[in-house]
């Protein structure tokens, strides 16, 4: 097995009485895109905004590229970068000048080449000069794709992507995550609440309700460990009667 | 703290203004207001300089002075509110920037603005009223730099509790540094107040810049050991400050309030 770009032990989170997320254990591989599931508020988006160091875990460890986050954060996330369709750009500047800020920020070498790639990756070169608010809300989707790959990252924390995508750039999307893991060894920890795009795009699938791990896996073999005839039908089982 | 993510997001604010004219307007349209009604009110009382004491003709330069406070708080805590606005925090905070170079970001961001204004209301004032503030001379730069210091204390206060409690608490994003107006002794000196205010007047750093600002423009002097004493207030205020906004990150992120605010 080689070594694990992200390592989680025993990580708890509780809000107050509610724990979001309970004693959960997982590793991410280099080149693998992992899937997590479950339903609303199963602790999908809580675990990346721990592995971000955005909210602080109640207990549990996270290491990144072998070092301890808590202690190695700026370093860690240096080569790690995240999307979500609950975040935006700022909308008053243009694509181009939110790439430079954060290519900026992210200390990329050779920026205005790096940002002519990344324009180039997602086909948004032709609206470079446009404002961030004029964007349509799949272009908005593609510009926060474009900047989660500004600093050439290891590791990509993507919260439902593709959410807003019509079926042909999400497909497309899906292609492109695919193939920038084959080729640049980049590992995904991904998201979402379309079954059909889990099964599509996880190397590895987990399976998460009420903040516990409850199954995990090749997105195959959990179909077929829990009798189900695809992925959605398992989700539902989960979401309804609370196990797969 | 590294210079080129404090010089991103400098760079993030710089275009937020470069194009936005409503923003720019912003800058320019209190400070040139307040000017135009404070600067017509001491035209007016200088009509009766026989019966009035002299420091009237002092306002303008108050009303210059005051502004480099308020727009230094402002240049933090708005633009913090920019970053909330447009649900691009969560996208700065997962990047390697700490929380003390995005607070040092604003700090230039705001220094940066009152430059500007200050330099606008300045020249005005010389056009319209033949206000000279550099008549202060180099006392100036220690009054400018107590006051700038003072704002960006609020600022990073305002910063902290709107962090914690939301954009409910934005409102103190204008309203914090006008709670310190009446006791800073901007238009009147400190001896106007009663007792108990001017206990808390002599604790406020900015009392001693408005201070001194009249005793020049009386008398040619002014107590460079009550500047001094400014100094050391601001000094520890920033500090506790800093060490306040630190500790309030972590709740925040603790609490789970970070992403809640940034999403």
């Amino acid at each position: 097995m080689p070594e694990a770009v992200v390592e989680i032990k025993g990580l708890t989170k509780d809000f107050k009485t509610l724990r979001a997320v309970d004693d959960v254990s997982f590793c991410i591989y280099p080149g693998e895109i992992l899937g997590l599931l479950g339903p609303n508020g199963a602790g999908k988006t809580t675990i990346i905004h721990m592995i971000l160091g955005l909210t602080t875990p109640t207990s549990g460890e996270i290491r990144m590229f072998g070092c301890d986050l808590k202690k190695t954060r700026q370093a860690c996330v240096q080569n790690a970068n995240f999307s979500s369709t609950y975040v935006s750009m700022p909308n008053s500047l243009t694509v181009k000048e939110c790439l430079k800020v954060f290519a900026r920020l992210y200390k990329v070498k050779n920026r205005n080449k790096r940002i002519t790639e990344v324009l180039n990756i997602f086909e948004i070169e032709d609206i470079q000069n446009h404002m961030v608010r004029t964007l349509s809300s799949g272009q908005q989707t593609r510009l926060n794709l474009a900047k989660s790959l500004i600093n050439s990252p290891k590791i990509l924390l993507l919260d439902e992507p593709t959410a807003s995508l019509d079926p042909d750039i999400a497909d497309k999307t899906r292609t492109m995550l695919r193939s920038i893991t084959r080729e640049r060894n980049i590992s995904i920890l991904y998201t979402s609440h379309n079954m059909k795009e889990m099964e599509e795009i996880s190397d590895r699938l987990i399976f998460l309700h009420h903040g516990k791990i409850i199954a995990q896996g090749k997105p195959k073999e959990v179909i077929k460990n829990y009798r189900g005839k695809n992925l959605e039908e398992v989700f539902l089982k989960v979401a309804r009667e609370g196990h797969p | 703290m590294k210079p080129h993510r404090l010089g991103a997001l400098f760079m993030r604010h710089l275009y937020l203004y470069r194009r936005s004219v409503p923003r720019l307007v912003e800058m320019f349209y209190w400070p040139l207001l307040d000017l135009l009604v404070w600067g017509f009110i001491t035209v007016y009382l200088s009509q009766f300089r026989q019966t009035l004491p002299g420091f009237v003709t002092f306002f303008i330069g108050a009303l210059i002075l005051w502004d480099i406070l308020f727009r230094s708080h402002q240049g933090i805590s708005v633009s913090f509110l920019e970053d909330i606005w447009s649900k691009n925090l969560l996208n700065l905070f997962a990047s390697p920037l700490s929380a003390m170079e995005y607070i040092s970001a604003l700090m230039l961001v705001g220094l940066f603005k009152l430059v500007i204004t200050a330099t606008v209301m300045t020249l005005l004032a010389w056009v319209f009223y033949s206000f000279n503030i550099f008549l202060l001379g180099f006392s100036l730069i220690p009054f400018a730099l107590n006051l700038i210091i003072m704002g960006w204390t609020i600022g990073i206060i305002t910063t902290a509790i709107i962090l914690r409690f939301g954009q409910e608490a934005e409102v103190l994003a204008w309203a914090l540094g006008f709670l310190f107006m009446p006791i800073s002794a901007v238009f009147y000196p400190v001896s106007v107040l009663p007792s108990f205010l001017q206990t808390l007047a002599k604790a406020i750093p900015a009392s001693y810049v408005f201070e001194g600002m009249r005793g020049i423009l009386n008398s040619g002097t002014f107590s460079s050991a009550q500047l001094l004493r400014a100094f050391g207030l601001n000094a520890l205020y920033i500090s506790l400050a800093f060490l306040f906004f630190r500790w309030n990150f972590k709740v925040v992120k603790k609490k789970g309030l970070l992403v809640r605010i940034g999403e």
